[in-house]
């Protein structure tokens, strides 16, 4: 069957492109490999519990009267309200290295003010800063490349406090190690620290359900278990998808949110393949643990905390399996209005090595996977309290899990270090979204989406 | 169809396009767009709208005729087909 467009995941991208598209009359299919919607912000069940992967934090927190704000813009295209995602916003989070830790919420103010304290030479310096990057156009599609780092030394005069705003920046959405492109810093700055943190009540399965609800309900036709095999391309541009099953889709446009790389090599022949750095190395380990008790109880109040265990934050494939040097530790009972969770969750996630994942055997990797639990019950223990009594359970994931789950090579979570703003491929009518297009974060995902299914679907009509 | 059924219209496709937008005190001869607070990607989904409720096709070269409610009117009349009344 012929369809106008043909979306490859059902990820938050390919959803919100979908429901862009289905809206406005296409006739749009999504494929999904797996039998889980969301790609890398996907939920999943262990008995009775229910677990997030991925996320942590919805990022770009505002409230209806920044009309202009990401969440904003994206519930009025997808012509949705706040209450269908529930929202509710963190009190505070914080980045802790050795000698400062900055608090940090979803009002700036409160930032300036810890670095008035913790840097008080870099205090008017910083705020200079804010004031440039709350005006930064940042969602331009054709900005050249530049350093973060170069341009925050230019700034900032302590090295220390570049470190620490690096730190949650590069963790939330970082493809590129040790460094990332200022655009995608002044993005991830403005969605962590100007605007903020949330969390659905129900966690990441509020969100995804709801965009499957409104792409049905907008005439769009998904289907789970159908991986592609290959891109049909002929004379240069793509005429639509041949399934695993055999099965042909036609299509005008072809929107792929499989990554850059992994999309071209569903269709090997029609353009040179793409070099192999251009394949994500960044990959994480996270742990979860559900204890008998909110971490609140235990002193820990924070929403998200950043932790470095020096003053310098390395942010690379890490030369072990994985570096607990630095991590992120997320408490979802730490949002507003999770006060009556009945149980507490407690979340650490870690740079890892995916090659190193990847040789294991099947029983080292499972002895792999409970040394690294034995490590986060270790490092719960010096930031927050000591858990171990009250873990109820506990899971992991690795390298090789989000791989297998959002069919990124390498396990790479945000993808190609080298993003494509403007979703062109070297083959016409197949266009890149989400993760390798280059709006990070759950709200940038989805108006990654979005602006895709734009400028490529519906304005070219 | 009336020309206040044409700025009925509008307005439903402004409150369904930007439902935060409060429309009560808005005037005729002033810009949308400032009025509203619509953004380009706003402005991109009425013209969207018009299409799929009315199927009305509005040229890129037009969109400067729908910077105000009474441009709208007055552009969309004779597409919308309205009987002048008089």
């Amino acid at each position: 069957m012929h369809h106008d467009v043909v979306i490859i995941g059902a990820g938050m991208s390919g959803l919100a492109a979908g429901i862009r598209v289905a809206h406005f009359d296409k006739r749009v299919c999504i494929l999904e490999k797996h039998y889980a919607f969301g790609g890398l912000n996907s939920y999943y069940k262990i008995g009775r519990r229910e677990f997030d992967v991925g996320l942590h934090a919805v990022t770009n927190f505002c409230g209806p009267e920044r009309r202009n704000a990401p969440l904003s813009k994206l519930l009025r295209q997808l012509r949705l309200t706040r209450e269908d995602f529930d929202l509710r916003p963190q009190r505070h989070s914080e980045v802790r290295f050795p000698s400062a830790r900055l608090r940090f919420s979803n009002d700036v103010r409160l930032l300036i003010e810890e670095v008035a304290q913790a840097f008080p030479r870099e205090v008017d310096r910083f705020r200079r800063l804010v004031r440039a990057l709350e005006v930064y156009d940042d969602v331009r599609l054709d900005a050249p490349y530049s350093s973060a780092r170069a341009t925050l030394r230019d700034r900032l005069g302590d090295p220390m406090l570049i470190e620490m705003l690096l730190c949650p920046v590069m963790y939330y959405g970082s493809a590129e190690e040790h460094d990332l492109d200022f655009t995608q810093f002044v993005t991830m700055f403005k969605a962590l620290f100007l605007e903020g943190f949330a969390r659905p009540r129900e966690g990441v399965r509020r969100i995804v359900k709801t965009l499957v609800r409104r792409f049905r309900a907008a005439g769009g036709e998904l289907r789970m278990r159908s991986p592609v095999r290959r891109i049909l391309v002929d004379g240069g541009r793509a005429r639509g998808v041949e399934l695993e099953s055999g099965e042909t889709i036609t299509a005008d446009v072809v929107l792929s949110s499989a990554g850059f790389v992994e999309t071209m090599r569903l269709c090997p022949d029609s353009a040179p393949a793409p070099a192999d750095n251009e394949i994500g190395c960044v990959s994480f380990v996270e742990a979860i643990a559900v204890l008998d008790t909110p971490p609140a109880a235990l002193g820990h109040d924070a929403a998200v905390m950043f932790y470095n265990d020096a003053d310098a934050f390395e942010y690379a494939r890490p030369a072990g399996i994985v570096d607990c040097r630095s991590g992120v530790i997320c408490c979802p009972n730490n949002y507003q209005g999770h006060e009556d969770m009945s149980e507490g969750v407690f979340r650490m996630t870690w740079l890892a090595d995916y090659s190193q994942w990847a040789r294991l055997g099947q029983v080292e990797y499972q002895s792999a996977k409970r040394e690294c639990e034995e490590r986060f019950l270790e490092h719960a223990a010096r930031f927050v309290a000591p858990i171990r009594r009250h873990v109820v359970c506990t899971d992991l994931f690795t390298p090789r899990t989000i791989e297998r789950y959002t069919g990124h090579l390498n396990g790479a979570v945000y993808g190609s270090p080298r993003k494509r703003r403007d979703g062109r491929t070297p083959v016409e009518n197949l266009y890149v979204c989400g993760t390798d297009q280059g709006f990070l974060g759950i709200v940038g995902a989805m108006l990654s989406g979005i602006t895709m299914a734009n400028v490529h679907v519906l304005e070219r009509d | 169809m009336g020309e206040q059924q044409i700025r009925q219209i509008i307005l439903g496709i402004i409150a369904s396009v930007a439902p935060d937008a409060d429309v009560s005190k808005l005037r005729g001869e002033l810009r949308l767009r400032d009025q509203l607070e619509l953004d380009s990607m706003d402005f991109l989904d009425i013209v969207m709208e018009l299409r799929k409720r009315h199927k009305v096709e509005v040229p890129k070269e037009d969109y400067p005729r729908l910077a105000t409610l009474d441009g709208c009117v007055e552009y969309l009349s004779p597409k919308l087909g309205v009987v002048a009344a008089r």
